[in-house]
């Protein structure tokens, strides 16, 4: 192994040890927050990195994710609160749903050309679910929301969020696991070409609707997993899930921790989750602030945090090994 | 069995036809060229024939077998592999990457989910470069190669499709008397070692009569001559054409 790849170990050796260890030592030192905080993070960056599959990687601008976000959600949320259905498989027919809705959304959007008008009908189309959601009460409650999902005692966040948090920590980390394997996979370097230049992919033989059409599904799928997550860590449900203020969250998570990088868009899910938890508590300004963080980062490092973060370390390793 | 064969072909932008009804065959292993002065519907020609766009009319045969209409990933997928005339590649990815991608895909491993892409095709992207001349340059990104370097790289990746006939549209265009040349005999040496036919388009006098085998000649969307190059050289209509004749009155 050279030293690039034992470094990579150490690292990512260290990261797991202080994942492991993160709710010892917040019991100890602070209070359940921060628990609470931490899986947000982790539900947000598995949403953000499933829909980067599209962005990133695919150079699909959707903005319409949020509907597979919450049809994970309400799917899950809806089996459990109006079925005997069992927990595990409530749990699972969350992204299978979210991944069918990715199929029908998809279906019709990969076939149009352009960014903009991409970006429109994803868009339209999770407004029309939304609105769907948020007018046929009889089956969803409408804007009353789901409250009250019976959630397994075994990850009840009632008495602490420990449990909970290594459950949201597994289910993530194997999600990121199989996420990486696609990206790195053929079928990932082949997305890749059709962000860079789709012409010059259908003539090497790429089928460009289908390798899309594929990739909008796999990230429809995910999304419905960090919906599923939500479900039960808030043990309530509303409309709000759909919006598509949270179809733009994931674009802008994206844009701060850099779309290029894996691990870019969790670094963004955490400064957004992190930043709007203490901005919230010392003023009402949230969104001013956003913008301006939003406004410097574009301007100085269009790559995003990550994408800094990674040139940095690149360079350091050509240094060393000249 | 020609490798190529063109019948009837017509296509019409806005009622301005760019294709005027085109008859053409190619046999294997010839190098064939076709040229015309700007807009003389060369550029269309080759779309039409590699899926770009479909034809109002008319029929393409590849090795017998029709392809009219079918789309561009089809009619790689049998053999016709192309190049640009503004050379087309993937400037974000490596050169590695630009040849090993389309190694996957022509191997049908493009839908591969959960094997190392890193790992596979090494060796033949490695051979393909070797071919183009660019296997020092694997690790670069393609985006800041030369615009000489850029056209072999894509030549490069229209090479790794497997193909048995080239479509190079203007493949030197751009690039110094001397990158033309070894380019060249880059595609001259490449297209005899493989045994490949190539159809080209050229703007460049000397070098179209130094390598074809055979010469179209385009004008108005139709051919007007057909021939041998010293055929060409000597007919009276083509030199109308090239010395504005054509245009004059």
């Amino acid at each position: 192994m050279d030293a690039t790849g034992k470094s990579k170990w150490i690292v990512g050796l260290a990261a797991a040890v202080l994942l492991i260890a993160f709710p010892l030592i917040i019991e100890r030192l602070t209070s359940q927050y921060y628990l609470y905080l931490t899986v947000k993070i982790m539900i947000w960056a598995l949403f953000a990195t499933s829909f980067n599959l599209v962005l990133g990687y695919g150079g699909m601008m959707s903005f319409g994710h949020a509907a597979f976000y919450g049809a994970g959600a309400y799917c899950c949320a809806l089996l459990l609160v109006k079925t005997a259905c069992p927990v595990w498989a409530a749990a699972l027919a969350g992204p299978a749903f979210a991944a069918a809705i990715g199929l029908v959304i998809g279906y019709f959007s990969v076939k149009i050309k352009g960014v903009f008008y991409f970006a429109t009908l994803t868009l339209a189309f999770s407004q029309l679910f939304y609105i769907l959601v948020f007018k046929w009460r009889s089956l969803t409650l409408g804007d009353d929301g789901i409250q009250g999902i019976p959630v397994p005692e075994c990850i009840s966040t009632l008495e602490s969020y420990t449990n909970y948090y290594y459950f949201a920590l597994v289910v993530t980390a194997i999600c990121f696991y199989i996420l990486r394997r696609i990206v790195q996979s053929p079928f990932g370097l082949i997305l890749n070409t059709l962000r860079e230049n789709a012409e010059r992919s259908t003539f090497i033989g790429v089928n460009a609707q289908k390798h899309r059409l594929i990739a909008f599904v796999i990230s429809a799928f995910f999304s419905g997993i960090a919906g599923v997550l939500l479900v039960f860590l808030e043990t309530s449900l509303s409309p709000d899930v759909l919006k598509w203020s949270n179809s733009g969250e994931v674009i802008l998570m994206g844009l701060l921790g850099g779309m290029h990088v894996f691990l870019g868009p969790t670094l963004g899910a955490a400064i957004m989750v992190l930043l709007n938890s203490f901005v919230t508590s010392y003023s009402e300004y949230w969104g001013l602030c956003l913008g301006l963080t939003l406004v410097l980062i574009v301007l100085f490092f269009p790559q995003g945090v990550g994408g800094l973060v990674h040139e940095r370390l690149e360079a350091r390793a050509k240094r060393k090994t000249a | 069995m020609p490798i190529l064969h063109i019948k009837g072909l017509k296509k019409a932008f806005r009622g301005v036809a760019a294709v005027a009804g085109v008859d053409l065959t190619v046999e294997d292993n010839q190098i064939y060229s076709v040229i015309g002065p700007n807009g003389a519907g060369k550029t269309t020609l080759f779309n039409l024939i590699s899926g770009y766009h479909t034809c109002d009319r008319g029929h393409v045969y590849f090795k017998g077998q029709e392809i009219t209409g079918l789309p561009p990933e089809k009619i790689v997928g049998i053999g016709i592999g192309r190049s640009f005339q503004v050379t087309s590649i993937f400037p974000g990815l490596t050169v590695l990457e630009n040849i090993r991608s389309t190694v996957l895909v022509t191997g049908k491993k493009g839908f591969s989910l959960f094997s190392q892409a890193s790992k596979l095709g090494t060796k033949d992207s490695e051979e393909t470069l070797s071919l183009v001349e660019l296997l020092d340059k694997r690790n670069e990104p393609a985006g800041v190669l030369s615009a000489g370097d850029r056209k072999k790289l894509e030549l490069g990746i229209v090479l790794a499709t497997k193909p048995k006939l080239l479509l190079l549209d203007e493949p030197t265009c751009g690039m110094s008397t001397a990158e033309t040349g070894s380019t060249i005999q880059m595609i001259r040496k490449i297209a005899q070692e493989m045994s490949l036919t190539v159809l080209f388009t050229e703007h460049k006098m000397d070098m179209v009569f130094n390598v074809s085998s055979y010469i179209s000649v385009m004008n108005f969307g139709t051919i007007i001559a057909s021939g041998r190059p010293e055929e060409i050289r000597n007919n009276q209509q083509v030199q109308e054409v090239y010395f504005g004749g054509a245009y004059a009155s």
